[in-house]
C-alpha cells in the first residue's frame, strides 16, 4: 500500500459514512484527490459508482464507493470517519484490524460515546460519571493502534457545503502533522480550513452545542425573535462550558469557531437537524413522530440524555439542559418549559469562577 | 523460565547475563572517550538545529548561558561543584569578550569553539563511570547490610545482628511481571520508571533490579546527592550520571538529553523517576516530566533508522514502590502545604544531607519499617501497547503492531519533533494510569484514608488549612465509625482488584475487617514521633498529627473512593 502513496499528494483519502455530512466531505476531498467512501448498503455504493447519485445528492467522479472497511484501510493512509456516534465504536472496531500505526484518522462526528453496563439506560435520574463518557477521539485511541487523531469541527452544515456555498471548518489535533495533512486534503477555493491544538475542547464544544440548537429551534417554532435567541445562546454557552469542563474541555475552545461560531450557526439554521427537532416540537408534533420521519440522527438528543445524567452525577443545576430534557422526555410542552426558565433565578450573568482554577 | 535459587539472602533470580563483559553499561564505560566525543558532536548538532542554524542565535544563547551560570555560581554553590568552576567560566567570559570585540565574524567560528568547550565540560560532568568491582562490592554490601539491620530489628537490638533467620525477601516483596520483564531484557532495552516517595527509592530499586537478575541500569542522580560522601563514592562507580537541576540553559539540557538518548541507543538499560522529585503530597504521580522520557522516543526512532526491522526495541517498565511509612513524610507534607504544589527550586532538606544522617535514615528504615512492596508493572512499548515475551507489540484486539510505522509519513520514517513530543505526552499519561493500576494498597493506607475522610466530613466547612490546624482532642473517632468506613473502602477496593484496576496486599484481599484495621493501625507511619493514628486510652482512635495522616491518605487519591463512603 505504501507504493500507491509514496510522496505524491494525490494519494487517495478515505471517508467512512455516506450520510449528508460524510457525502459533503467526500465531495470536497474529491476535488483534490481520489476518495474511497464507505457506505453501509451495497445499493447506495452501487448507485454512487454507476450513476454518481447518493440518495438525491450528486457525488464527485473521483469517489469510489465501497462497503468493505478493508478497501478503505488498505488504500488510504488518511481516513475521515463521519458516522453517527451511536454506531461509531462498532465501525471503528471493524476497521481496527486493518489499521497500522501509519494511519491518520480525522473524525467529523459531533457526539460522545457512553459504555453502560448491560440493562442500564440513561433514565431521568441516572447518575453518569463523566469519566464514563468518551469523545470520539478516545474511542479511536481505545479501539485501535492509531495515535495520530484529529477532528473536524465548526459550523459546517452539510447541505450548504453540498450546495457549494463558502464555508470553513476547524481541524483540531495535538499533532501538527495531522492538521497539515487535513488542510492539504480538504482546502478548496470555497472551503477554508482553520487549525486548533485543543482537540478535546473543540470536540466537546461541537458536541454540546447540539442541545442548545434544539432549544433554539423550539423558540423559533413559537415565533419568538432575536432577543429570546440571544438570551438562549448566551445562557446556553455558560452551561456548555460548565458541563464541558468536566469532560476535559477548556473555556477558550468555546470562544472559537468550533464553539460559539458553531453554536450560532446551528441555532439559526432550519437546515440543522437538531434545530428542526426543536422547531417541530414547538409546532406541536411529538418527539416520536419527528424521529420517525427524520432521515438522519439528531445527535443532540443523545447528547441531551448524557448531559442530563452527568449533571445528576455532579449535583450541578443545568436549568436549560433540564428544561429541554423535560420537554423532550418529561411531557412538558415547549411553552411550559419556557415559562419555567423565565422564572428560574439566574440573577448573575457570568460566574467568574468559570474562568478561574476551579 | 527463571530459576529461583534460595540462598542465605532469600529468593533470588539468576542473572540473565552472567558475563559482566557483555553488559552494555560496561562497554559504555570502557569506551568512555569515544562515547563522549560522539555525545559532544551530536549535542552540538542538536543545539544548532534548535537555534535554527543561525550564528546570531548561537551568540545570544552563549551570552544567556554565561549569564545564568554566573548567577548559579554566586547564588547556589554546591559541595559537589567542581573546584575549577569559577576559573572555567571566567575564562569563557574573557574569550567571549575578546571574540565579540575583535570583529563580527559571520561564521561565528569563535563562538562555535566556545560552545564546544562548554558542551564538552557538561558532557564530562554528566557522564558516569561504571566499575564492575565496585558494583559487586556494593551489591554484596547492601544485601549484607540490609539483611543484618533487618535481623537486628526483629530481635532486641544488636544481639541479633549476626542472625540470619529473617530474610530480606520477607520484608521487601518483589512482585509483578518479573519473568516477562526478564525475557524482554534479553530482547531489547529497558527503561525502568518507578514512583518516587522516598530518598530510599534509588537504593531500593537498584537492589530490586539486581535481585531479579537484570544487569545494572543507568540512572540519573541529582548532583546535590554527590555532595554526600558515601553516596558519591557508590554513585561515581555505579554508572550514575549527574543531573544538575540548577542548570536550565539550552546547552546543558541538550547535552543531558543526548546523553540519555545515546546510552539507550547503545543498549544500556535506563532508570529514571518520571515524577522528577519525591511526591511531596504523598499522592501517586499525576503527571510526569517528559524531558528524559522524550529521549527514549528519539532513541527508538534512531534505532529504526539505523537497523530497520532488526532494530532493538525500547520497553517501558513502570514500577510502584509501596511503603507503610515514609520517613521524610513530615517534611514532605510540610513543603507541600507551604507551596501548594507550585514548582520551585528546592534544596534537599535536612533529613538527608550528610553521610551520617543518611546512615541513620537507613538504620531507622530497617529497624522501624514494616513491609515494602516493589511491584514491577506490566511492561509496554513506547506507545503504550501490550507486549509478548519476545517484545512484539499488540493492539487491544490482539493484532500484532509494527511500531516502526508510528514514525512514518508517506511510507518512510521521518523526523518530526512535534510528533515525538506528542507521543511522549501520551506515554506519560499511560505511565500515570499504570501507576494507579500497579499500586499495591496496604491496610495502613486504607485506615489513613478512612480516618482523614471522616474528619474532612465532620468539619466540612473548613478548608484544608483549617483541618490541618485542628488540635488532637478534636481528632478522635469511635471504633464503629472507622470500621464502617474501612468496610466500605475494602468492599470497593476488592471490586477494583477483581477488575484489575489496583493491587492489594494479602490481608486486604481476604482478611477480616478487624485484621485489616489492626494491621493498618500497627503499620501506619509507625516511626513518626507523633502517630498519624493510634488507639487512645478510651479505646477510640486518635490522630496525633493530622498532616501526616493527610499524607498517607493521599496515596489513595485518584481512585474515586470518596464516592463510596
Amino acid at each position: 500500500m505504501s507504493s500507491t502513496r509514496s510522496s505524491d499528494t494525490k494519494a487517495p483519502v478515505g471517508v467512512l459514512g455516506g450520510g449528508s455530512f460524510g457525502s459533503a466531505i467526500a465531495n470536497l476531498l474529491a476535488e483534490n484527490q481520489p476518495v474511497y467512501l464507505l457506505t453501509r448498503s451495497e445499493e447506495v455504493a452501487a448507485s454512487i459508482n454507476t450513476t454518481r447519485n447518493n440518495r438525491g445528492r450528486t457525488m464527485h467522479a473521483n469517489i469510489i464507493a465501497t462497503t468493505q472497511v478493508k478497501d478503505v484501510a488498505d488504500n488510504c493512509c488518511l481516513i475521515y470517519p463521519i458516522i453517527p456516534s451511536a454506531g461509531f465504536r462498532e465501525t471503528i472496531k471493524s476497521l481496527a484490524p486493518f489499521l497500522t500505526p501509519e494511519h491518520i484518522l480525522i473524525h467529523g462526528t459531533k457526539g460522545v460515546d457512553v459504555q453502560l453496563p448491560p440493562g442500564v439506560s440513561l433514565t431521568a435520574d441516572y447518575k453518569l460519571n463523566p469519566k464514563k463518557v468518551n469523545t470520539m477521539t478516545e474511542v479511536i485511541l481505545q479501539e485501535t493502534i492509531v495515535r495520530r487523531v484529529g477532528c473536524l469541527a465548526g459550523p459546517n452544515l452539510a447541505s450548504e457545503i453540498l450546495d457549494d456555498q463558502p464555508a470553513a471548518t476547524v481541524i483540531a489535533s495535538h499533532f501538527d502533522e495531522v492538521i497539515k495533512i487535513g488542510q492539504r486534503t480538504l482546502r478548496t477555493p470555497r472551503f477554508q480550513v482553520y487549525s486548533s491544538n485543543d482537540l478535546t475542547g473543540v470536540e466537546i464544544a461541537g458536541v454540546l452545542k447540539n442541545v442548545i440548537a434544539i432549544a433554539a429551534g423550539a423558540l423559533n417554532g413559537l415565533g419568538y425573535g432575536e432577543n429570546a435567541k440571544a438570551l438562549l445562546i448566551s445562557r446556553g454557552l455558560v452551561e456548555m462550558i460548565h458541563i464541558g469542563k468536566h469532560l476535559g474541555g477548556d473555556v477558550v475552545a468555546f470562544l472559537g469557531l468550533a464553539g460559539v461560531g458553531d453554536l450560532i450557526a446551528t441555532c439559526s439554521s432550519p437546515r440543522s437537524r437538531n434545530y428542526t427537532v426543536g422547531y417541530r416540537l414547538a409546532k406541536g408534533e411529538t418527539l416520536d413522530a419527528i424521529l420517525a420521519d427524520m432521515e438522519e440522527v439528531a445527535e443532540g438528543i443523545n447528547t441531551l440524555k448524557i448531559s442530563k445524567s452527568m449533571a445528576n452525577y455532579l449535583g450541578y443545576r443545568a436549568p436549560l439542559t433540564e428544561t429541554i430534557y423535560e420537554v423532550l422526555f418529561g411531557g412538558k410542552t415547549v411553552e411550559e418549559g419556557l415559562e419555567y426558565l423565565m422564572k428560574f433565578p439566574f440573577y448573575v450573568d457570568i460566574d467568574r469562577s468559570m474562568f478561574g482554577a476551579d | 523460565m527463571a530459576t529461583k535459587v534460595h540462598n542465605s539472602e532469600g529468593w533470588l533470580y539468576d542473572p540473565i547475563l552472567p558475563d559482566t563483559d557483555s553488559w552494555p553499561i560496561v562497554k559504555l564505560s570502557r569506551e568512555r572517550e569515544q562515547f563522549l566525543k560522539e555525545l559532544v558532536e551530536l549535542s552540538i548538532q542538536n543545539i544548532k538545529e534548535s537555534l535554527g542554524n543561525n550564528p546570531a542565535n548561537l551568540k545570544d544563547e552563549l551570552a544567556r548561558t554565561l549569564y545564568t551560570e554566573k548567577i548559579r555560581l554566586n547564588q547556589t554553590p554546591w559541595k559537589a561543584d567542581r573546584p575549577d568552576e569559577k576559573d572555567f567560566w571566567s575564562k569563557v567570559k574573557k574569550d567571549m569578550v575578546r571574540i565579540n570585540a575583535g570583529h563580527e565574524n559571520p561564521h561565528a567560528f569563535g563562538h562555535e569553539d566556545l560552545i564546544e568547550r562548554i558542551v564538552k565540560r557538561y558532557a564530562e560532568e554528566i557522564a558516569g563511570v561504571f566499575d564492575v568491582k565496585a558494583y559487586d562490592f556494593a551489591k554484596g554490601f547492601t544485601t549484607f547490610m540490609f539483611a543484618r539491620l533487618l535481623n537486628a530489628s526483629q530481635g532486641k537490638g544488636f544481639s541479633r545482628f549476626w542472625d540470619s533467620r529473617h530474610n530480606l525477601h520477607d520484608k521487601i516483596h518483589l512482585v509483578g511481571e518479573i519473568d516477562h520483564i526478564r525475557e524482554l531484557a534479553k530482547q531489547g532495552t529497558l527503561i525502568v520508571v518507578p514512583t518516587h516517595f522516598s530518598n530510599l527509592d534509588s537504593m531500593l530499586i537498584g537492589w530490586a533490579i539486581q535481585s531479579i537478575g537484570l544487569p545494572p541500569v543507568l540512572y540519573g542522580a541529582g548532583l546535590n546527592l554527590f555532595g554526600i560522601k558515601i553516596m558519591a563514592w557508590f554513585m561515581n562507580r555505579l554508572g550514575a550520571y549527574k543531573v544538575d537541576r540548577r542548570k536550565k540553559n539550552l546547552l546543558y539540557l541538550e547535552t543531558l538529553k543526548m546523553y540519555s538518548e545515546l546510552s539507550l541507543r547503545k543498549g544500556c538499560n535506563g532508570l529514571f523517576f518520571p515524577g522528577g522529585t519525591r511526591s511531596r503530597s504523598g499522592m501517586l504521580e499525576k503527571r510526569v516530566k517528559l524531558g528524559l522520557l522524550g529521549t527514549a522516543l528519539q532513541a527508538q526512532r534512531m534505532n529504526f533508522i539505523e537497523d530497520g526491522d532488526d532494530a532493538k526495541k525500547i520497553f517501558v517498565v513502570p514500577v510502584t514502590i509501596n511503603y507503610n511509612f515514609v520517613l521524610e513524610a513530615q517534611s514532605l507534607i510540610d513543603q507541600h502545604l507551604k507551596i501548594s504544589g507550585q514548582e520551585q527550586y528546592y534544596v534537599e532538606n535536612d533529613d538527608f544531607s550528610t553521610s551520617s544522617k543518611m546512615m541513620r535514615f537507613i538504620y531507622k528504615f530497617f529497624t522501624a519499617s514494616s513491609e515494602i512492596a516493589v511491584r514491577f508493572g506490566t511492561p509496554m512499548d513506547l506507545f503504550g501497547n501490550r507486549l509478548d515475551e519476545l517484545g512484539n507489540s499488540y493492539d487491544p484486539h490482539g493484532n500484532q503492531v509494527d511500531i516502526k510505522k508510528y514514525f512514518y509519513s508517506n511510507g518512510e520514517i521521518s523526523k518530526d519533533l512535534q510528533r515525538d513530543a506528542e507521543y511522549t505526552r501520551m506515554l506519560g499519561e499511560q505511565i500515570v494510569k499504570s501507576y494507579h493500576r500497579e499500586a499495591v494498597v496496604f491496610s495502613s493506607q486504607i485506615v489513613a484514608y478512612a480516618a482523614f475522610r471522616i474528619f474532612k466530613k465532620r468539619y466540612n466547612r473548613m478548608d484544608l488549612y483549617g483541618l490541618m490546624r485542628l488540635p488532637s482532642e478534636e481528632l478522635v473517632i469511635k471504633p464503629k465509625q472507622l470500621m464502617d468506613t474501612v468496610d466500605k473502602l475494602v468492599t470497593r477496593l476488592r471490586e477494583m482488584h477483581a477488575n484489575g484496576e489496583v493491587h492489594l496486599e494479602a490481608e486486604v484481599i481476604d482478611g477480616s475487617l478487624s485484621t485489616i484495621v489492626k494491621k493498618g493501625i500497627a503499620n501506619l507511619g509507625i516511626y513518626h514521633a507523633k502517630l498519624p493514628l493510634m488507639y487512645n486510652d478510651q479505646g477510640d482512635f486518635e490522630s496525633q498529627d493530622i498532616t501526616i495522616l493527610y499524607f498517607y491518605h493521599n496515596r489513595l487519591e485518584g481512585y474515586e473512593l470518596h464516592k463510596v463512603i
